[in-house]
């Protein structure tokens, strides 16, 4: 079966190839059902996949041609089939089946949909060469190709400014974290001589590289920039709340489940790497931690309801870097997976409200939906409590998990991450009680049109919702059971690093404090959004709703300085100096052949004499040459 | 013998051409299909370091006769001509021109000489095709182009007279060299040059290197092109962005690195960092252009000095990262050039503020220029991609002391290539839709055109090994 990988991508390719080659022919709902019967093809041969390398244990790799070979340097189209792996293909393929069949309605009334459809094929392609590739050129083309289709999805409604603006920030800004990418693997080649993740792990564990561990922590923390900007850490997170100006269904796939995933993927993927590399181990996780503060913060204060969940997106990242950073990384692959659950769920819940509502997205005219839309309602709230960490839901293990490896590393950044996850409690059921519970407040045509949405919105949402319950049971504490599924599965290729076991007794304490303190939490938001009285806001309130000002603070000390430079560069630097010099040049030429026509007498006599200077002169050249 | 035919036929077709009148636009057209099929044919008699060389006597009084040699640079260089061509008669084949059988014929006849320049290895004839490519191009631009065509063509004319009369001094000057009489001949120009001390090599370095740099253009030396492009009728601009340019890069692979290494190996770092400081300048200007010719300008000169930058890298990888993009580069650049006149034509301007909402009016023109923008940025799976990778890790393995931050001020092109490219995308694809003031989405000669350079573009950047192959092992014949 391992044979076979290359049968997932292609599947999505050959559907994006249909959609994309046909799409004015195809019918709207032909071109849906090839875009998601290509990814559940993909899904089916992932399957097979998993349980093959689960009853297996093996590390396949799958070389399908020659990609750049210049003497020395050979890079192969590669793929590596592992636990790592296969795992990502399954949350990939099967969230991604899922989002897809949603898809299918929610995008039904839009005339482009084929092509939307062309484009989330890509998509799923891309990301999953992303994850399958052996070498970190082929995961490079996956990471280019996943941020392409991001921009492409984002700006999917074109003639709206905004939301092309919103695409290409997300662009650019990947784009820096790019160059990190690019120089670390730039780095690795120079050292390494390869690309290649067994090649190059094997060098480092075998000890025989002769390279400091600065180099380890310079390659180290390079990857690590450009993960920063592909999974939205500080300081490039700013493009993933725009990023919402994309269709809904694309916010949960792309900018929630997967793509912005790929950067755990990649320091999970060189976890070898980073043990060795401890000080770009503590940037990630002072990074991580910064940013699900952050994050979280400004999540409490958004009305938007795409926009608070991109928050808390861009925030549970942040609980994932953190788990990297302190050497936990399977715990960060066990978030990944999770997170991928609830908050898929939460955003495809999110695009049932938005589609009852008409295309309204603040909060503020919500209210009391839970009646009108009890599918939607309940299953929105089974994500709200697997991210807000209660007992029994999937998200309480892996946030459990985080929340002791942290502990175990430094107990002050496990309260400031504490403190993060009581802010997602609250900000997540502050927007809940919001939106479902009390009287609605929007108008009364919105009102009359509330209904529940179609079986293709919610039997997603209703499998989603069964995952974000039981997908926490493949890692349980080691309070509860010695055995955790999911570290043995990957074992094989990812070990964390110097996790501290806690006592049984701390663990039991950490596990009651912060439950407590999340149901406390909630009471909290009950309480504050009972009766919603919605004042404008002022002094830090204020600056949470807007994002502490942070956009407009890369727009004073880049944006505008770069602007003003090229005005600057454009308008005297190159018109004035450099052309200014070369007309100068010009006119000298034509002045100068202006003078050099007055020789041209027409007097015979003055032509024999200057012909006669002139051999002289060569002759006195050539005299004093030879000397 | 295979050689010479790829020069006589646009000559001859050229010159007839002239006279032709009405049928100069299917002359051309069948003689630059010609070209091509003679420059496949070459290309796949050559691998990894073989060649085809051909002579004839010419004026042995000044130790120089015609002769030709193909490598792996000069087959894949004059596969790109013979590509481009086509491709310009093919996309332009609807136009009506002026005056055509003179237009067609200085256009073949520029054609020759460029070929000649990528197959001379005498310098003497290296420098009369350096000439004869160049002559017809001040004729059509002063002639087909712009209003400021006089200018403009004027402003061009100085830049590369200065550059040709330095050559040509330096080039007689080697040529005198030559320990058994007179010869302009490739290797003895090599031998002369390199045995010349170190003081010598130096000042033969700026002569030649001026010369190629202005060609280039190199940062800077660089202001006539943006003006140049601007001014010429686009078959012209393609002509100089795609071919003509890398007259220059080849001139430095062939004729300077290998004649003056010492005073290479000492101004290298002087040479990549005038290249990286070119890419952020023209970079950075391109993303206030607000006319598209502009803008693809000054983005040819950020992607040029990457070129520039590691052809003085020394490495084996750069220098055939430096073959991928040359090449690919040329594709890319014609691409985008025969989409912008296309929108000129359509629209009646060039200015984007003026632009908007292609996508909804002509979307295969958006999809075609969508894609050549994403192979612009050297998106992974395009043609751009493989080229540049190359390109920065030749930099990166340099043994320059400096290598680290040439590449990393170089990368901050691939930023700054995506805020304009993509500026320029959202600018005249999206937005609300500016009417179209005369024809529809792309006709069929522009589909042609066109779907061969995005098929060149996707397979290449997929499958790039046809390519690498054939350059393979060229580094190994420049220093020889």
């Amino acid at each position: 079966m391992t044979n076979l990988v290359y049968l997932v991508p292609l599947f999505p390719l050959i559907g994006f190839l249909i959609n994309g080659i046909g799409w004015r022919k195809i019918p709207k709902s032909a071109g849906g059902i090839i875009g998601s019967l290509a990814v559940l093809a993909s899904f089916a041969v992932s399957l097979g996949i998993f349980f093959e390398v689960k009853s297996t244990g093996a590390v396949t790799s799958v070389h399908l041609y020659d990609f750049i070979r210049s003497g020395s340097l050979n890079i192969p189209f590669v793929f590596q089939v592992d636990a790592l792996s296969s795992l990502f293909l399954l949350i990939i393929t099967g969230v991604g089946f899922l989002i897809h069949v949603y898809s299918t309605s929610y995008m039904h009334d839009d005339e482009g949909m084929v092509k939307y459809f062309a484009f989330l094929n890509l998509f799923v392609f891309s990301m999953l060469l992303l994850v399958l590739g052996g070498n970190y050129l082929i995961m490079f083309i996956g990471w280019e190709g996943v941020g392409l289709c991001s921009y492409l999805l984002i700006g999917f409604w074109f003639k709206n400014r905004d939301y092309t603006n919103a695409a290409k920030k997300a662009f650019v800004m990947n784009r820096i974290g790019d160059l990190g990418f690019l120089v670390g693997m730039l780095l690795v080649l120079y050292h390494f001589g390869t690309l290649s993740y067994g090649d190059f792990f094997g060098q480092i564990t075998t000890g025989n590289a002769p390279v400091s561990e600065s180099t380890y922590n310079w390659i180290a923390i390079c990857f690590f920039i450009g993960a920063m900007g592909k999974s939205a850490q500080i300081p490039l997170y700013t493009w993933l709340p725009d990023a919402m100006a994309g269709p809904t269904p694309v916010s949960a796939l792309i900018h929630a489940a997967t793509m912005v995933t790929a950067g755990i993927y990649m320091i999970a993927r060189s976890s070898v790497l980073y043990n060795l590399a401890p000080m770009a181990q503590d940037l990630v996780a002072v990074i991580g931690l910064a940013t699900a503060i952050v994050a979280a913060s400004i999540a409490i204060k958004q009305y938007d309801i795409k926009k608070v969940l991109a928050y808390s997106t861009v925030s549970q990242l942040g609980f994932m870097f953190l788990a990297l950073g302190v050497g936990a990384y399977t715990t960060a692959v066990f978030h990944v997976m999770t997170h991928a659950f609830f908050k898929a769920l939460l955003f495809l819940g999110s695009g049932s409200v938005i589609h009852a509502m008409g295309g309204e997205q603040d909060i503020r005219y919500m209210g009391g939906l839970n009646k009108k839309m009890r599918i939607t309602g309940i299953t929105f709230l089974i994500g709200c409590l697997a991210i807000a960490g209660i007992p029994g839901f999937s998200g309480f293990f892996s946030k459990d998990e985080i929340l002791a490896s942290v502990y175990a590393h430094s107990p002050v950044m496990y309260y400031l991450a504490l403190g993060a996850a009581l802010m997602t409690a609250f900000y997540m059921f502050r927007l809940y009680f919001l939106t479902f519970t009390g009287k609605f407040r929007g108008t009364h045509e919105q009102e009359h049109h509330l209904h529940e949405s179609p079986a293709a919105i919610t039997i997603p949402l209703v499998v989603l919702a069964i995952l974000s319950v039981i997908g926490g049971y493949v890692g349980l504490p080691p309070v509860i059971s010695e055995h955790h599924t999911l570290n043995s599965y990957l074992a094989p290729v990812v070990s964390n690093f110097n996790v501290h076991h806690l006592e049984h007794a701390t663990e039991w304490m950490l596990m009651g404090l912060s439950t407590g303190l999340v149901v406390i939490m909630i009471v909290v938001a009950y309480s504050v959004t009972k009766k919603p009285n919605f004042v404008p806001n002022t002094g830090i309130a204020k600056a949470l709703e807007n994002k502490w000002y942070v956009d407009e603070l890369y727009d004073a000390i880049i944006v505008r300085p770069i602007a003003a430079l090229s005005a600057v560069l454009n308008n005297f630097v190159e018109r004035l100096g450099i052309d200014g010099a070369v007309n100068g040049v010009g006119k000298l030429v034509n002045w100068g052949s202006g003078k050099v026509r007055l020789v041209q007498s027409g007097q015979v006599g003055f032509y024999i004499f200057a012909m006669v200077l002139g051999i002289t002169v060569l002759f006195a050249i050539g005299f004093f040459w030879i000397q | 013998m295979i050689l010479i035919l790829l020069i006589l036929i646009p000559l001859v077709a050229g010159i007839i051409s002239m006279f032709a009148k009405g049928a100069a636009k299917g002359i051309a057209l069948f003689s630059s299909l010609a070209t091509l099929a003679v420059a496949i044919l070459i290309s796949t008699d050559i691998h990894s370091g073989a060649q085809i060389s051909w002579s004839m006597p010419w004026i042995p009084t000044l130790g120089s006769e015609i002769s030709l040699l193909a490598d792996g640079m000069s087959a894949m260089l004059c596969l790109l001509v013979g590509i481009v061509m086509p491709v310009i008669f093919i996309t332009n084949s609807d136009k009506e021109v002026e005056n055509q059988g003179s237009f067609y014929g200085l256009m073949l006849l520029s054609q020759a000489g460029i070929t000649g320049v990528f197959l001379a290895s005498d310098a003497l004839l290296f420098y009369f095709f350096w000439e004869l490519a160049l002559v017809p191009v001040y004729f059509l631009c002063s002639i087909w182009g712009g209003e400021k065509r006089i200018a403009v063509t004027f402003k061009f004319f100085v830049y590369t007279f200065v550059g040709s009369v330095m050559l040509l001094a330096a080039l007689i000057y080697l040529s005198l060299q030559n320990p058994g009489g007179n010869s302009f001949a490739w290797n003895n120009i090599v031998r002369a040059g390199a045995s010349l001390p170190a003081d010598q090599q130096q000042w033969l370095f700026w002569l030649i290197f001026i010369a190629f740099a202005i060609k280039m253009p190199m940062f800077p030396f660089h202001t006539w092109q943006p003006d140049t492009y601007e001014q010429s009728p686009t078959p012209v601009t393609i002509i100089l962005s795609a071919l003509m340019v890398k007259m220059g890069v080849f001139g430095v692979v062939r004729w300077l690195l290998p004649v003056v290494p010492e005073a290479v190996a000492f101004w290298s770092d002087t040479v990549i960092t005038l290249s990286v400081i070119g890419i952020v300048y023209a970079s950075l200007l391109a993303i206030v252009q607000t006319d598209l010719k502009r803008l693809v300008a000054y983005s040819s000169i950020a992607h040029m000095g990457l070129m520039s930058a590691t052809a003085f890298s020394d490495t084996n990888v750069g220098m055939h990262g430096l073959m991928v993009q040359m090449f690919n580069h040329g594709i890319n650049i014609a691409g985008m050039w025969v989409i912008i006149s296309m929108v000129e034509q359509r629209w009646g301007t060039r200015n984007m503020k003026e632009l908007g909402g292609m996508a909804s009016t002509a979307p295969l023109m958006t999809i075609a220029l969508v894609v050549i923008a994403l192979a612009n940025i050297a998106l992974p799976l395009t043609n751009g991609f493989v080229g540049e990778f190359m390109l920065f890790n030749g930099l990166f393995v340099s043994g320059s002391q400096y290598h680290i931050v040439f590449m990393v001020i170089a990368g901050l092109g691939i930023i700054l290539g995506a805020v304009y490219t993509l500026n320029m995308v959202q600018r005249t694809a999206y937005g609300e839709t500016v009417a179209m003031k005369t024809g529809g989405d792309l006709a069929a000669s522009e589909y042609i055109g066109l779907a061969i350079i995005i098929g060149l573009i996707i397979l290449l950047g997929v499958y790039p090994a046809p390519l690498l192959q054939l350059t393979a092992g060229v580094s190994g014949l420049m220093m020889p």
